[in-house]
């Protein structure tokens, strides 16, 4: 009963904290539901038996993430920003796709059975403790997605460097 | 949990690719001419094109997560194509645009990287993995031309409409990965055979969503809004890399994915992409028909000649798929000539993207103007050119599967076609010379096009080497 019970506030103040995000009217206020709506997906992972995951989300997320989006935020002109509209007029047309979406995926979750279990069940996971387990496996069995992740990462980086530098012939 | 030295040899390719790449970007600090780099890189290019055929290249390795086969190679083959082309019409178009940059080659080639190993995936997560680096490095060369707010529309579109279907892809990839607890596209197969999955609605869920996803990627529509804009607005040479590539990248996973992953529901999946197929080919078709710009009216054959391929993975026979193979090599050939037309009509203060630039072409450049015709016949698919013998192809593999009623509508959108291809023609050869329009040519621009045009021509006259490569290609 404990765990549903926390897992039905986590998920709840999810769903919550994802409208107050995209309905605020002020951008930073916005950043700033998203701040704690981090921390709650954190608190997700954490109940999840994924600590490792859960002090990334933090860290990197509600760390980094965030202080890039507020920078950015500041650079906007927020007077104007706060007599724009926060939807296109097309809004409720996505509405409905979202609800047709919600509604298939609704219908998908019954065929979910809980029995079923990998390799790496709770116990193995309290026992090996989950950063040791992840560690693991990145390097062993997911060497090559993990190789790949850090190409993705050089690209970002020579991307950045692209589209902001100064550099322009004249 | 001791580490096994995985089989390296069948990723040779990807790996002189990485090198390559890395190498390019390094290269760019102390080389100051550029197009040094652009000729290193066809040189890098063959040499991995080499690397396809080292012994021991065709094998699994990383326990089932990268499959090098024929299928997977044939698709290197169009990227490596598809790579030195866009390098050979890129190199003075930059100096043209100003944006002579080295990293835009070493871009280019971590966008094929993304697309070989995407080829290869024999998992799920590398395949997301793969379609991201592609996905990536294109949406930063979309964006190259800094200093152009279209280029810089371009790129945003394309990056929110692309990182929307990784959204929906990473979804769909849950969904599967929830039902079946793994993301090996064979053992995806085999869980569903043993459990019985078919028919829950979860995998059918999964598969709509993956389906989704890449039907962005290969702009069918109705996923296709980021098309027209991200091809307009992108550095020409950009435009035609994106309208082969990551097209040929996203057939090349539909093929594996759904072949390989989800046989046992394949009457499922062919109920999601029968509705697709015809409404790429009406849309992208019709509304070609009233385009000003060139690039945009491309951009929108590109999309109605996906719905053309989509016939050849709804067969799901080895002779669909084949044909489906096939006709992608043909397009990488015909859509990079027209291109590189296109490029050739940019010169310093003329933008020449519009289609009333080539009135009375044949009268001012009779050989730009012939080559163009040669490709617009090709897009067309009037014989004797490899486009008609990509569609023969397809549609006879179609009929032989029995879907005898959508190559009649395939058929019916592709006369409709004619009208906007021969439109240019007419305009080239009908119409006066308004304007004097002057050509941007360089050696490696008229290299290019002699690949392209003898490639079209003798894939059209000679098509069974082709056919015979992607039909042994495909077990």
């Amino acid at each position: 009963m404990l765990p549903k019970l926390f897992f039905g506030w986590f998920a709840f103040a999810i769903i919550a904290l994802s409208v107050l995000v995209i309905t605020r009217r002020n951008p930073v206020h916005s950043v700033m539901w998203m701040l704690l709506l981090f921390f709650q997906i954190a608190s997700m992972y954490l109940f999840l038996n994924a600590e490792f995951i859960a002090a990334i989300q933090v860290i990197v997320y509600a760390g980094a993430i965030l202080v890039l989006f507020l920078f950015v935020v500041l650079l906007l002109n927020l007077r104007e920003e706060l007599l724009a509209n926060r939807f296109i007029n097309a809004w409720p047309v996505g509405l409905v796709f979202a609800g047709a979406i919600f509604a298939g995926t609704l219908s998908a979750v019954v065929a979910f059975v809980p029995n079923f279990s990998g390799q790496y069940t709770v116990d193995v996971i309290n026992r090996e403790t989950h950063t040791k387990a992840l560690g693991q496996l990145l390097y062993t069995d997911f060497l090559f997605p993990f190789e790949i992740a850090s190409l993705i990462l050089l690209i970002a980086i020579i991307g950045a460097i692209v589209l902001a530098k100064k550099r322009m012939r004249s | 949990m001791p580490l096994v030295m995985p089989d390296l040899r069948p990723i040779a390719p990807e790996i002189v690719m990485t090198c390559l790449a890395l190498f390019i970007l390094v290269a760019d600090v102390f080389i100051r001419r550029k197009e040094t780099l652009a000729l290193l890189s066809v040189l890098g290019v063959a040499v991995t094109a080499f690397a396809f055929a080292l012994p021991g290249v065709l094998n699994t390795t990383f326990g089932g997560m990268f499959i090098s086969d024929g299928y997977s190679m044939f698709f290197k083959i169009i990227f490596a194509l598809n790579v030195i082309l866009t390098v050979l019409i890129s190199v003075k178009y930059l100096d043209v645009e100003k944006v002579n940059f080295g990293e835009y080659y070493a871009l280019i080639l971590f966008a094929t990287l993304g697309m070989m190993i995407m080829a290869s995936a024999g998992d799920l997560i590398v395949l997301y993995l793969g379609l991201e680096l592609m996905a990536l490095s294109t949406y930063v060369l979309a964006g190259f031309i800094r200093y152009d707010m279209k280029s810089n529309e371009a790129a945003l579109k394309y990056f929110l409409l692309g990182s929307f279907a990784s959204a929906f892809l990473l979804y769909g990839i849950s969904l599967a990965y929830g039902l079946t607890g793994t993301t090996d596209l064979g053992r995806i197969a085999m869980t569903i055979e043993q459990q019985g999955l078919a028919g829950k609605p979860a995998l059918t869920m999964s598969m709509i969503l993956i389906a989704v996803a890449f039907s962005f990627k290969i702009a069918a529509v109705p996923f296709h809004m980021w098309a027209p804009d991200a091809y307009e607005g992108a550095p020409t040479s950009i435009t035609a890399f994106m309208s082969v590539g990551p097209k040929a990248a996203g057939f090349a996973v539909i093929g594996r994915v759904f072949l390989m992953a989800f046989p046992m529901v394949r009457a499922e999946w062919v109920t999601i992409f029968i509705p697709i197929a015809i409404l790429t080919m009406a849309v992208g078709n019709i509304v070609a028909l009233s385009q000003t710009n060139i690039k945009r009216m491309l951009a929108y054959s590109s999309i109605a000649h996906a719905g053309y391929a989509l016939l050849g993975i709804i067969t799901g026979t080895p002779d669909g798929l084949a044909s489906m193979m096939n006709y992608m090599l043909i397009y990488a050939f015909m859509n990079m000539g027209a291109f590189a037309v296109i490029i050739m009509l940019r010169s310093e203060g003329f933008k020449g993207d519009t289609i009333s630039d080539y009135e009375g072409l044949s009268k001012t450049h009779p050989l730009a103007a012939a080559l163009m015709l040669v490709f617009m016949f090709s897009l067309t698919g009037i014989p004797p050119t490899a486009g008609f013998m990509g569609k023969f192809y397809i549609f006879m593999a179609a009929i032989n599967a029995g879907y005898t009623w959508l190559v009649i509508i395939a058929v019916i959108f592709s006369a409709i076609s004619a009208y906007f291809y021969l439109r240019i023609v007419m305009y080239m050869y009908m119409k006066d010379p308004k304007e004097t329009v002057t050509l941007t040519t360089s050696p490696s621009m008229g290299l290019a096009l002699a690949i392209t045009t003898v490639a079209v021509l003798a894939i059209g006259m000679f098509p069974a080497k082709v056919v015979y490569l992607a039909r042994v290609a495909f077990p």
